[in-house]
């Protein structure tokens, strides 16, 4: 079966294939001898500057801790349930005074989604999304987050909304 | 003019110090080629960017100069992977056959005017050969059974199919490359290249106006020889992986890899040699010399500084025709192969052949009417290479405007519009046949 080309009938002058590569050159040459000496201002020189992102940026996770340096987690379970991807490894404890805490708590950032829905959830606002994007390890295990690892997390924690207007009035 | 033949202070070299003077300039070009070639792979790397908006390497030295040694130094030190069906010894070959060619041919471009030294004057091209062009011609064609070869050794299909190409397609612009250096060799009345840069200065027209149809021919001939972007069909990435050097690492790699860009810089340097004048300043007469003929100087008197202008001058020419080489590259996309052998075949095969007979016979007319290069109309107007270039400009017009109808370099879909009408025409031959096969039954 003969394939069905339309064909269009074009005039010369604009088809023609010297012209065009003459208009084409002349384009480039411009847009070189405007960046030409490294001038583009539209490279962002990485590791040097970086992007600014948005405060509602969900990135990779950090565990709020009490001043004490205690987890401020209570180990209630609903982050895990809630988490769509099943990434959250929980393991709670009761210590003799009757308070709640985490003996495991492991995020598997590989399984995350980032949708945030673990801070969201949280009533003690102890488990963040944070504002961060470089996340370079040299194993896979190593993205396994433990405890230790979500509390020791510098970045920002993710603004879901507007602390000013909770409820987005 | 050419009364400085008498001067006793040009003489020419004894033996030893041509001998001498042989050696350094081979160790000098050589290094200077090498050096200019790494800084080309910056270069180009550099002139895509700004063309896209980018900024290239500028992490390696100020402004990313360090970038060639690093990218060497990568090189060497990378794995070498031996295919377990490459046939040996021409897989291993190939490289070296790519690269010597496209750096023996610079042996024979002349940089710049002739320097006066303690111990005579000193011809500045490594080898002035008697054959200069026709060796040109001869090495830079070997070029391409290094690709048929790797292509051949990679046992690879792409490898192959990138050498196949390559071969097809110097075979298809090498004759047109030879051809529009005819009118050349008959005007100037020797190939070695010396003399062309001397007819150049005294005719007073560079030979691009001259002879605009051999300049173009042997651009978009070179732009092939090169295999660079309008017709890089033996890499071609988008259908051949990478083609003939797909099986090919670290520094057997590179060494194809400094093949193109060696011969960018010998072409470019050949096309200022033949076309823009070679080392001629444009309206100075103080620097016309030829050099010894037969025991006689010929040409004004060569002086260190006239040496130095002009080699200025020679380096500016040839780095116009790389960058102009590097703006095609990275705007024209490249031909299909039908459109490739086209422009090879159907057009510039047969006008070069028409632009031989046509500036053959303008010679003639020209010397038959006692026109000599030196003679000026109205004391500045040269008449020789003003006539030819006037005719030979209207030709040029006339191929391009030939080549521009769409009949060449159209678009995809006029291959399927001819390949219907033919199909039209074999069916009402085939009713004709039968109607005809009826009748006689």
């Amino acid at each position: 079966m003969a394939a069905t080309v339309r064909v269009m009938k074009r005039p010369v002058r604009k088809s023609s294939y010297i012209r065009a590569t003459l208009q084409g050159m002349a384009l480039t040459f411009r847009h070189m001898t405007k960046s030409a000496g490294d001038t583009s201002t539209l490279t962002l020189q990485y590791p040097e500057e970086k992007k600014h992102i948005s405060p509602r940026w969900r990135g990779t996770h950090v565990m709020e801790t009490h001043e004490d340096g205690r987890p401020k987690c209570v180990a209630c379970g609903l982050c895990p349930t809630v988490c769509p991807a099943n990434c959250i490894k929980l393991v709670p404890g009761e210590d003799d005074q009757g308070n709640r805490y985490p003996i495991v708590y492991e995020i598997d950032e590989f399984r995350c989604i980032f949708c945030g829905m673990c801070q969201e959830v949280c009533p003690v606002e102890a488990i963040h999304v944070g504002q961060h994007y470089e996340n370079a390890e040299y194993t896979r295990a190593s993205f396994v987050y433990d405890l230790d690892r979500l509390m020791s997390q510098t970045h920002p924690s993710t603004l879901l909304w507007d602390p000013s207007d909770p409820a987005g009035e | 003019m050419m009364q400085a033949g008498t001067v006793q202070a040009v003489q020419d070299m004894s033996d030893t110090a041509y001998a001498v003077s042989s050696v350094v300039k081979v160790v000098l070009t050589f290094t200077v080629v090498m050096v200019v070639v790494a800084l080309l792979t910056l270069l180009e790397r550099k002139i895509s960017a700004w063309m896209q908006d980018r900024m290239g390497p500028n992490r390696v030295g100020p402004g990313g100069i360090g970038q060639p040694l690093a990218d060497g130094l990568k090189n060497i030190l990378k794995e070498e992977t031996h295919p377990g069906e490459a046939a040996g010894v021409f897989f291993t070959l190939a490289p070296m056959l790519s690269i010597i060619p496209a750096l023996v041919t610079f042996a024979v471009i002349p940089f710049a005017a002739p320097m006066p030294t303690r111990w005579g004057v000193m011809p500045m091209v490594v080898a002035d050969l008697p054959v200069g062009i026709l060796f040109l011609l001869a090495f830079s064609s070997l070029g391409v059974y290094g690709i048929v070869m790797a292509g051949w050794a990679s046992s690879n299909k792409y490898a192959l199919l990138g050498g196949l190409r390559a071969g097809a397609q110097m075979i298809s612009y090498e004759i047109a490359l030879g051809l529009s250096l005819m009118s050349l060799f008959f005007v100037v009345g020797n190939v070695g290249l010396p003399q062309v840069v001397w007819t150049q200065q005294r005719m007073g027209t560079w030979f691009f106006f001259t002879f605009a149809v051999s300049f173009a021919f042997f651009w978009i001939s070179s732009f092939a020889e090169t295999n660079r972007l309008p017709f890089d069909l033996p890499e071609a990435e988008s259908e051949l992986v990478t083609g003939y050097h797909t099986e090919y690492s670290s520094m057997k790699f590179s060494m194809f890899f400094i093949a193109e860009y060696a011969h960018v810089l010998t072409v470019s340097a050949l096309l200022a040699t033949l076309f823009l004048g070679g080392w001629d300043i444009p309206f100075l007469q103080r620097d016309d010399m030829l050099g010894f003929v037969d025991g006689r100087w010929v040409g004004n008197v060569p002086a260190l500084w006239i040496t130095l202008v002009t080699f200025l001058s020679f380096a500016i020419k040839t780095f116009v025709f790389i960058v102009i080489f590097m703006l095609v590259r990275w705007t024209v996309p490249r031909f299909r192969y039908d459109q490739v052998m086209d422009l090879g075949w159907k057009i510039m095969l047969p006008a070069s052949l028409a632009a031989v007979v046509v500036t053959a016979a303008t010679v003639l007319a020209l010397d038959s009417a006692g026109v000599t290069f030196e003679q000026r109309a109205l004391g500045f107007v040269p008449v020789y290479g003003g006539v030819l270039g006037v005719v030979n400009v209207a030709m040029l017009a006339v191929v391009v405007w030939a080549m521009d109808r769409g009949r060449t370099l159209s678009a995809t879909g006029s291959l399927d519009e001819r390949r219907a009408r033919a199909k039209q025409t074999a069916r009402l031959r085939a009713i004709e046949l039968q109607t005809a096969e009826r009748g006689e039954s």
